[in-house]
């Protein structure tokens, strides 16, 4: 096994969780409903009885997600969550709150009332697809940081990593292009969401409202989703040559396709199946189009983050400072590390 | 204050209330698997009702346990940017394992033991039920692995062209797998948490003695607590025994700081409180020899000859050398593309004084002393709580063996007094081993404000306030609904 096999094999793991990661964010696109008007209280149960035995998966897919990106590839784990500080924060308190809401809402010693518990389901159930979208939205606009490995060995600035501006992260919400990600992945969440409770809550009016919800949401869904992927087919990318430079070139991401048919496949797919388990949900009367959209939401996540990292590409690039871009190249663990975790 | 400053203190604040719920997990989960097994194995339908109540309780605690736990994994990398970087290699692995293999059993069988009582049989229940402990007791190792590498960094070497400390070969993870501190470290914790467990469960069962309710549930639920706390206190003693001999072979610092041994030597006197000494325990107790030697916090910084004749230099002269290391390091990086040959000159200095290259960044020798008082006390009442509670665990076993629980009030209350005290106890055991370790984040090669995330002291001052207000928020909501759940009770019908 070679070092470069290893790096690879450990980025196609973590665009799998990755995928995974985003596809089970159903449970927080279906708790978008805990507020809705259009359900009573014990319709609304039955959803939160349905993603309460869910939510573990998409948590610990969250956890194994962050603690195999710090595993096998350090520098990103230590760039973007100390530097993009604010937003990493506030995903961590929403599934904080998430992962307690569950327990405590239904108990009338919870202090705050059943009511508190599902707004914080409801805030994790946009804000967390939000904000992990709009952070792999960076992967493809870049961020403000820098990067100096020999200031460890300057005891009055040792700091490697240091991003650029004050306002650590939240300026991505000042990049149209990322925050088009982050939005559709709310909307993917919410479409995979319907299809769920759609496929396993049985209730004639519950169904009805998934099947009003599928329709509503696919439009800001696509709209999102095509705006992101044209821009992104269209824009410049941060490429490495064969010495570790990184430069911008003219189409990077369509190349990317263009050069990784396997890839290309993969997303086509994905996208297909997402809209073969739309069409099920909106237009016939099958219940199970989840089981093709969500397996459809992975390939799709997991070739983005092909076309990020593979083919020369650098996949968390920086603005101030294209050298300071990571890859998958200088920012992994050791050989050894990699190997012993293969 | 500044920003290493604030980041410690919401990194120990997150740890502290991360450490408030793994306790009572990993000693509840031994609790129900016993009594599930006594359900299947004896077909009483009373163990089976038991098990559920004890698993109620479970459930509240384990939820805020595993939200803290991600809190946690996150501020490594949102507040310990370098750290994050310079140990990745090592650190990240086990973090990794823990995630992957065992953090996923644990919730897979979590939900099966919680939601499958009607749905499987009732061996593959129990064997969720057993899993669910085993998974968080292997997610409890692999994290152990991680701090245990913090305080005796084994199997790595620095890489100057990656400025890192990596892992050195194969081997050498299983060097950080086996590394004796981890070992120690996991027996101590994990069996420091059936005490806690036991402990909680003597209590409750107290307080429906106290209240004349549950009878026949307290008494055998006490039995049950006291045997798993009575174990669990046997393996501490052992394990805590061999932590010392670890803390004097790898942290002598740590050691001396928890003796405030100002001048050490062979015959090395054990303190009680200041003042009350006992002639060369100290030396038996951290080398096993009553003429070992147990440097002193002063023979540290002034250097010493340890027990195996080698001569540890002060640490003014690790200073020097760490700060030729990070001047060598300097140059090397400037120098190894553009002059290979003088690099490789200079790569020599560094490679010679590499293993003192954390020194370097310290401004003087006083820094490696760690808050002396804090220590001290933190082992002094670990102890002392200790010892109270094998105490009471004795006597719940000696009381509910011979069925003497009746009129006991004052037991009961002890007994209920101890639910605080006990949490108290692991919170202290804590401090020794973390302020201990202070300033260093990786014993002798990364001090703590050299592993800081570039923020201002602004930001995580917020973040700190914010994690307080939602942490004190859970806790309040938490400790009320167990309340709840222990006032309704196992509702369990006596004859």
């Amino acid at each position: 096994m070679t070092y470069t096999f290893l790096q690879d094999y450990w980025w196609i793991l973590i665009a799998l969780l990755g995928g995974l990661l985003v596809a089970l964010m159903f449970v927080q696109g279906a708790n978008i409903h805990l507020m809705s008007r259009r359900l009573d209280d014990v319709q609304k149960r039955m959803i939160l009885n349905s993603t309460g035995r869910k939510w573990e998966l998409t948590f610990t897919t969250l956890v194994t997600f962050g603690g195999a990106f710090f595993a096998s590839f350090p520098l990103f784990y230590s760039t973007s969550f100390g530097g993009a500080y604010w937003v990493w924060v506030l995903l961590l308190v929403t599934f904080v709150f998430q992962a307690v809401s569950y327990e405590f809402y239904a108990k009338k010693e919870n202090l705050l009332g059943t009511r508190a518990f599902r707004i914080a389901l409801l805030a994790n159930g946009i804000l967390a697809p939000f904000l992990v979208g709009t952070a792999v939205g960076t992967f493809f606009t870049g961020s403000h940081f820098t990067v100096d490995k020999a200031a460890i060995a300057n005891p009055a600035s040792p700091v490697i990593s240091t991003w650029t501006n004050a306002w650590h992260g939240l300026e991505a919400l000042g990049q149209g292009h990322a925050v088009l990600l982050g939005l559709t992945v709310v909307f993917l969440a919410v479409v995979l969401g319907a299809l769920y409770i759609l496929n396993n809550v049985n209730d004639h009016d519950v169904r009805k409202q998934m099947r009003l919800t599928l329709k509503i949401a696919a439009i800001p869904f696509l709209l999102f989703f095509v705006t992101w992927f044209l821009i992104l087919m269209l824009k410049d990318g941060f490429s490495i040559d064969d010495d570790g430079i990184v430069s911008m070139e003219p189409y990077k991401y369509l190349q990317n396709f263009l050069h990784q048919r396997v890839v290309f496949s993969l997303f086509i797919i994905g996208v297909l199946l997402v809209l073969a388990g739309m069409y099920l949900g909106i237009f016939t009367k099958h219940r199970r189009g989840f089981w093709f959209a969500f397996p459809g939401a992975v390939l799709v996540v997991v070739a983005v983050f092909f076309i990020a990292g593979f083919n020369g590409t650098a996949y968390y690039p920086s603005l101030d400072d294209l050298q300071s871009s990571l890859t998958i190249r200088n920012s992994s663990s050791s050989y050894f590390t990699l190997k012993v975790m293969f | 204050m500044d920003t290493v400053l604030w980041s410690r203190i919401q990194f120990a604040m997150t740890a502290a209330y991360h450490w408030l719920f793994v306790p009572l997990t990993l000693g509840l989960a031994l609790v129900m698997a016993i009594m599930e097994t006594l359900y299947v194995v004896r077909k009483d339908d009373f163990w089976r009702k038991a098990t559920q109540f004890w698993m109620k309780i479970f459930a509240i605690n384990f939820a805020v346990g595993i939200a803290t736990g991600l809190i946690l994994e996150f501020e490594f990398g949102t507040n310990w940017s370098n750290y994050s970087w310079f140990v990745g290699d090592m650190f990240g692995a086990p973090l990794a394992i823990e995630g992957i293999l065992a953090f996923f059993m644990e919730a897979t069988f979590f939900a099966v033991m919680f939601f499958g009582w009607h749905k499987v049989s009732k061996r593959f229940h129990l064997a969720s039920t057993w899993l669910t402990g085993i998974g968080a007791t292997i997610s409890a190792y692999w994290i152990l692995v991680a701090n245990g590498w913090m305080q005796n960094p084994v199997g790595t070497t620095f890489n100057p062209d990656t400025v890192r400390s990596e892992m050195a070969s194969a081997q050498a993870f299983w060097e950080v797998v086996t590394n004796p501190v981890a070992v120690s470290k996991f027996f101590h914790s994990v069996t420091s948490g059936w005490v806690t467990g036991g402990v909680f469960v003597v209590a409750v069962s107290g307080w429906y003695l106290l209240k004349g309710r549950e009878r026949e549930f307290a008494r055998r639920s006490m039995l049950i607590g006291a045997i798993v706390g009575l174990v669990g206190t046997g393996a501490v003693m052992l394990s805590g025994d061999s932590s010392g001999v670890h803390a004097a072979k790898y942290q002598p610092m740590k050691l001396a700081a928890a003796e405030g041994l100002e001048k050490g030597g062979p015959r090395a006197p054990f303190s009680i409180v200041p003042g009350v000494e006992i002639p060369g325990m100290l030396s038996i107790l951290a080398t096993h020899d009553i003429d070992g030697v147990v440097p002193g916090i002063n023979d540290i910084l002034n250097g010493y000859t340890d027990n195996e004749g080698n001569v540890v230099p002060s640490v003014a002269e690790k200073m020097a050398r760490g700060r030729k290391a990070l001047d060598a390091l300097a140059v090397y990086r400037e120098l190894k593309d553009s002059d290979p040959d003088s690099a490789a000159v200079v790569r020599k200095v560094l490679d010679r004084n590499v293993q003192y290259m954390g020194y370097g960044h310290l401004e003087k020798p006083e820094d490696v002393i760690p808050p002396v008082p804090v220590v001290f006390w933190a082992f002094r009442l670990m102890i002392g709580l200790g010892m109270l509670m094998a105490l009471l665990l004795l006597l719940a076993l000696i009381f509910s063996w011979k069925d003497k629980l009746d009129k006991k009030n004052w037991f009961y209350i002890a007994a209920l007094c101890c639910i605080p005290l006990v949490f108290i106890c692991g919170q202290c055991g804590w401090i020794v081993a973390e302020v201990g370790r202070q300033p260093w984040t990786i014993q002798g090669l990364l001090p703590v404000n050299v592993a800081v995330s570039s923020l201002s002291a602004g930001a995580v001052k917020t973040t700190f306030f914010l994690f307080l207000a939602i942490f004190a928020l859970f806790l309040v909501i938490e400790i009320r609904i167990m309340l709840g759940a222990i006032k309704k009770g196992p509702q369990i019908t006596e004859n």
